[in-house]
């Protein structure tokens, strides 16, 4: 079966759409991390995709590129729902921030920043949003250490 | 009433310890740091059914320079842990401190780069109750225990630790 949302996507940016599925009517597309915002830009403005739901990211190591972005998207008006992903190489771990498109991306970013290490280019005050002050490391990367602590207190004995 | 009156207006020798320790043990009032679900349990042991004010432990108090015993239920994370430090800091000696549920007492299932595990880490701990969350009358029983403990020390023994 067709998708209406995915093929529109892929005649609209033929170059940085890589991949698509769709399972049961989840429908996902993978984009370039270059064309991440315009894509989402595009998702907001002509297809009316007017809540980001979610924003969140993976690690796959030792695969490359290493991370992947996922965001998921609704439309209140249409009830269409969207799942936008994009590579992300460890080298290079930061893609354009989308909070300029939807402010509550603020807050998932920074906790992606916070538990993975990508970092959002544009974003407007990113810092740590679970840690504490002081952590070093992104604890959820899969090369962060099962054991590592990092107490802010000298522990008893 | 009773038996007293036979004595009239007379005179009971005790030793400080066990007149000291017998007000202590039936009047504790405690602090509940509640941080998870284990807060569920520790409410319906203060509810009705349970009814921990048979043991004389029913008055919380939300500062912790009017608390004796501090209750710590739930997962403590390391983010957390110098706000528990403080609070046990905070309050006057005698104090006792209750470990409430397997994540207070060992970080449980949560062991990982956020949890500290176990609050002893922290603080000193008086009793630990397991469970997950434990049920009411396993913190009744905790309760007593401490009790217990309460009256074998000292009035010496209360220095800092």
């Amino acid at each position: 079966m067709t998708s209406y949302l995915l093929e529109t996507l892929k005649t609209r940016f033929p170059a940085a759409v890589l991949e698509t599925h769709a399972f049961r009517g989840d429908e996902t597309a993978v984009v370039k991390k270059e064309a991440w915002k315009e894509v989402a830009a595009y998702l907001k403005d002509e297809l009316g995709f007017d809540l980001l739901l979610d924003l969140t990211a993976a690690d796959y190591l030792p695969r490359e590129p290493r991370f992947e972005l996922v965001c998921h998207f609704y439309s209140t008006k249409h009830n269409y729902r969207l799942r936008l992903k994009c590579p992300v190489p460890a080298g290079d771990a930061s893609a354009d921030t989308l909070t300029g498109l939807w402010p509550g991306a603020d807050w998932f970013e920074r906790e992606a920043w916070d538990m993975f290490g990508i970092t959002f280019a544009g974003h407007p005050d990113l810092r740590r949003l679970l840690m504490y002050d002081g952590f070093e490391g992104h604890p959820l990367r899969k090369d962060y250490p099962l054991k590592k602590r990092q107490p802010r207190l000298p522990h008893r004995d | 009433m009773g038996l007293e009156t036979l004595f009239g207006h007379s005179y009971l020798t005790t030793r400080l310890d066990e007149a000291v320790n017998w007000a202590r043990k039936y009047s504790f009032f405690n602090y509940p740091f509640v941080t998870a679900c284990c807060g569920m349990e520790f409410m319906s042991t203060f509810a009705s059914t349970y009814d921990i004010s048979r043991f004389g432990a029913e008055y919380p108090r939300f500062s912790p320079r009017q608390a004796d015993v501090l209750f710590v239920v739930g997962t403590v994370n390391e983010k957390l842990a110098p706000v528990l430090k403080r609070v046990y800091d905070q309050m006057c000696e005698p104090k006792w401190v209750v470990s409430f549920g397997v994540c207070a007492t060992s970080g449980g299932f949560y062991d990982n780069y956020a949890t500290v595990q176990g609050v002893d880490r922290i603080i000193p701990v008086d009793i630990y109750i397991p469970g997950c969350p434990p049920r009411p009358e396993a913190v009744l029983d905790a309760l007593i225990k401490l009790q217990e403990k309460v009256s074998k020390e000292s009035v010496l023994d209360r220095k800092y630790r």
